[in-house]
């Protein structure tokens, strides 16, 4: 049996690394004494799979991992009361928000999700400059860079992956750096364009202050979902342990 | 008092791996400050990585935090880019708990365990915004207090450091919370800095260097004398009579990302007797006290539980030797054989098949290597350094470990040690080659790593009097063994670069006129010189030249039985007759058996403070000689756990 966890990462947490997080669900898993598959062979491992990297220092409040359960064990796992079991077991600012049972046969995520949509703060520019910013962006037909491929530098263009650019307005008054923010819908495949990537190809370049991803999509058939419903992160997430 | 988040957190992203900042660990307290609460930052001077897992800062910030007249909060050494970015913008040293300035604490105490993070202290207390010359220090600096293996000679530090404390401190550390909350409550007034330091001398096993004048003759120290009456001539160490009464850590930090000792970590004894005469620990740790296995089993199936680990490492000097360890094994790994797989780790293994029994049971899974510590080649050289251990013993616990599935043995050697010729050094080739070809009946290719390490003499050892090897001595030795083995398939020799030794040297044994050489680094940039690729040996002899500091007098120079050493008012309870004489036999080849299971050669760690050592069977372990001399003819004082001294063996 496969299930789907959605969780928020929020607050000091973001500065931890993607194998940080893996490290730290291996070990509320075995706390929550969760009957997880095992590998066989020599160095035993959980059968955990999961999802996108989120950078360090980035936010999210949608990150997946898919963990494999035990038969007949898993079945008897209560799904509905998985998150609040699973919470008090991880870093203070992640929050388990939803689990699903889905099937074997589904993509794994890394191949699933196609785009994500991001929130990302500009610190120094008002939302105005930015505004012009993003306009000047998405008239431009190509935006080259220069990527690093197995140490070698590659020429790349971004422009293609860049779905849409929305700025919001200033940034919250809780953010470490004053300046203007916007949402970004940046695709993973076939090349993933990071939020990184796209401050240095404005023209000046722009720096990076907080960035929180806020969606991730499964687009079929041109139906765009998330991994595991939106209804499910309703509640409000900012808060959990933003601080 | 404000914090320092909001100034560090767009810092974070600009640095690498920041999470070693933001604390969060499972484990890790709330702080709740108060005007009648002693506040103490502890402090490792390295890394995060290093610093986390140190098991002395753990406890002592557990006992702290239980205390309601205290709160502890912890700090690491900043890597250079953040230190680079917090000095731009003037941010101090901050807690990682709460992100307070370091300056907001009351106490900053230092983890000392290695002489090359000296550097990194003064580093930290300049970050802290504290003058780094305690005389320089006002009431409304914090006091800096040093504790660790280092704090047996901490003359070289001495001029930087308000506090000294030796031994062990879980009893000590409240007593100075109580002075200091003191000084707090009467509102820290001018003048009142000596007042509160000299009230701290009175404090068994605290040292205030500032009360004791140093006197010289030429280039010789001849006296370390208190300044006042009540202030002690001799500091006495500290010994936690029965490790029972403190079953710390209980709630061992986890920390969210990669650190070393990334385990459960459970100390099963403390103090080692087996009289090794280079190791520093052994000397200054006794006796040996053993936590109750039931303790142990308790700690380690909560620990687990609590914390998510799959592994356990029972931690001591010498875990193989604690009583019954078949046992407390055994039922350690039947516990966890219905849950998910979790191994045990006994950082130390004896050499002999009994060691490698043990391995074979707690081993199950990832059987790569195990790793084995006879410290010198030859048995002439493992009687001058009392490591015994018969070739004999070595091969049969290689033969069991290629045996048992095992294929790559490790094996850790000294060189530089006393009395050693050339012959001692290829001795170390020798064993290596001999284990390979044990190999060859198990395995298709058999690998044996030989990692040999230079010499540092360290104080109230009986080693203290030898001038150590040059490190062109060193390397001359590494480089004879690397020529030796070049063509001994699956030998392989792996060193440290002994560069550093001679800077371990004078630190280990210098005196209070080296403070300025290591003040001097720090001032040039020279901070995590433990770091292999930080170390700067030039920086070092420069300094020592500009200061006038003789390598040579200082590391290289044998010492005489009536020199007055530079720790000579402090004490590990050891008598120096005893280290001494101990020393003398050392060059005349002469073995000392582990005086856990044979008579008492009164060293003075036990009969100085009226304590025994505390250990479940008086009965040494079964199999190998393990060069223990065991001989239970004569009578020899033992408590057994829970029970009133009996004698045995009479």
């Amino acid at each position: 049996m496969r299930i789907r966890v959605r969780y928020s990462k929020l607050g000091k947490i973001r500065f931890s690394s993607h194998r940080d997080m893996a490290r730290c669900w291996e070990r509320a898993l075995r706390r929550a004494e969760l009957p997880v598959s095992i590998t066989e062979g020599f160095s035993p491992r959980p059968k955990v799979h999961f999802g996108l990297a989120l950078s360090t220092s980035h936010e999210s409040l949608g990150e997946y991992l898919d963990i494999d359960l035990q038969e007949p064990e898993g079945s008897s796992v209560d799904l509905g009361t998985l998150p609040e079991r699973l919470t008090p077991f991880l870093p203070q600012g992640v929050v388990v928000e939803a689990v699903s049972v889905i099937e074997r046969s589904e993509l794994s995520l890394q191949e699933a999700v196609t785009v994500c949509t991001w929130l990302i703060e500009v610190p120094g520019v008002s939302p105005e400059q930015l505004e012009i910013d993003v306009r000047t962006m998405l008239d431009a037909t190509t935006l080259p860079v220069i990527r690093e491929r197995k140490g070698k530098k590659v020429a790349d263009d971004i422009r293609s992956g860049i779905i849409d650019l929305r700025v919001i307005g200033a940034t919250p008054s809780d953010a470490p750096e004053q300046g203007a923010v916007f949402e970004a819908e940046l695709a993973t495949q076939p090349r993933s364009v990071r939020p990184a990537e796209l401050l240095a190809a404005f023209d000046p370049p722009r720096n990076e202050g907080r960035v929180r991803r806020t969606h991730q999509w499964i687009i079929t058939d041109g139906a765009r979902r998330e991994p595991i419903p939106a209804h499910a992160t309703a509640r409000a997430p900012a808060q959990a342990g933003a601080r | 008092m404000t914090d320092v988040w909001p100034q560090l957190e767009p810092l974070l992203a600009k640095v690498a791996k920041p999470a070693r900042y933001i604390g969060l660990e499972d484990g890790a307290r709330t702080p709740h400050h108060a005007p009648d609460k002693v506040a103490w930052l502890l402090s490792y001077p390295d890394t995060y990585e290093i610093g986390l897992p140190n098991q002395g800062l753990q406890i002592l910030y557990e006992i702290l935090n239980e205390n309601p007249h205290a709160v502890a909060e912890r700090a690491y050494a900043p890597w250079t880019d953040l230190e680079c970015l917090l000095r731009d913008r003037n941010i101090p040293l901050f807690s990682i708990d709460s992100h307070r300035p370091a300056s907001a604490f009351d106490l900053i105490g230092f983890n000392l365990s290695a002489e090359l993070t000296y550097t990194n202290l003064l580093n930290m207390v300049d970050l802290a915004g504290v003058p780094v010359r305690s005389a320089e220090r006002r009431p409304e600096h914090p006091l800096i207090v040093a504790g660790g293996h280092c704090t047996y000679n901490p003359e070289p530090i001495a001029d930087f450091l308000d506090i000294v404390v030796l031994g062990d401190g879980e009893e000590v550390i409240t007593e100075i919370n109580e002075v200091v909350r003191d000084w707090k409550m009467s509102g820290r007034t001018d003048g009142s800095r000596e007042n509160v330091l000299r009230e701290l001398s009175h404090i068994v096993g605290v040292y205030v260097p500032s009360m004791y004048d140093v006197t010289y003759e030429g280039a010789d120290l001849v006296a370390v004398t208190p300044r006042y009456s009540d202030v002690p001539e001799r500091v006495e160490k500290r010994t936690v009579a029965d490790l029972a009464e403190f079953p710390y850590p209980k709630t061992q930090l986890v920390p969210i990302t990669e650190v070393v000792h990334d385990r459960l970590n459970v100390e099963v004894f403390r103090g080692c007797t087996r009289g090794c005469r280079f190791c520093q620990a052994g000397m200054i740790t006794r006796p040996v006290r053993e936590r109750p296995a039931e303790q142990v089993r308790t700690m380690v199936e909560e620990g687990l539980r609590r914390t998510g680990y799959d592994e356990v490492a029972l931690t001591s000097l010498s875990t193989a030797d604690f009583s019954g360890i078949e046992k407390l094994v055994g039922d350690i790994v039947k516990s966890t054989d219905d849950g998910p797989p979790v191994s045990v780790s006994l950082p130390s293994l004896r050499v002999d098949a009994f060691g490698v029994g043990i391995a074979t049971q707690i081993q199950r899974a990832r059987r790569t290597g195990l790793t084995f510590a006879p410290e010198a080649g030859t048995w002439r050289m493992r009687q001058v350094i009392n490591k015994l251990i018969l070739e004999e013993d070595l091969y049969s616990a290689v033969e069991a470990a290629y045996s048992n599935g095992w294929r790559r043995v490790k094996l850790y050697f000294l060189t530089g040690l006393p009395t050693e010729t050339d012959e001692d050094t290829l001795g170390i080739a020798e064993l290596a080659r001999n284990c390979v070809e044990l190999g060859k009946a198990h395995t298709k290719s058999p690998s044996v790593t030989a990692s040999v390490g230079g010499f540092v003499p360290k104080p109230f050892t009986p080693f203290q009097w030898f001038g150590q090897n040059t490190v062109e001595e060193l390397r001359r030795k590494i480089n004879l063994l690397r020529d030796d083995t070049r063509k001994s398939h699956g030998v392989q020799v792996k060193w440290h670069d002994p560069k550093a030794t001679l800077v371990e040297g004078i630190m280990s044994r210098g005196d209070r006129r080296v403070g300025v050489v290591i003040e001097e680094v720090w001032r040039q940039g020279g901070t995590f010189q433990e770091w292999n690729e930080r170390f700067d040996l030039d920086l070092w002899t420069n300094a020592m030249a500009a200061h006038g500091i003789d390598p040579d007098w200082y590391a290289y120079r044998h010492r005489t039985e009536h020199e007055v050493l530079p720790w000579d008012h402090l004490s590990a309870g050891l008598h120096k007759d005893f280290l001494w004489q101990d020393w003398r036999d050392a060059l005349a080849e002469v073995g000392l058996p582990d005086c856990r299971w044979t008579p008492c050669y009164d060293c003075g760690a036990c009969t100085g403070y009226s304590i025994e050592h505390i250990v479940a069977s008086a009965t040494p372990p079964a199999g190998g000689s393990q060069g223990t001399g065991q001989d239970l003819g004569r009578s020899v004082p033992v408590t057994l756990l829970g029970r009133a001294p009996v004698v045995v063996g009479s």
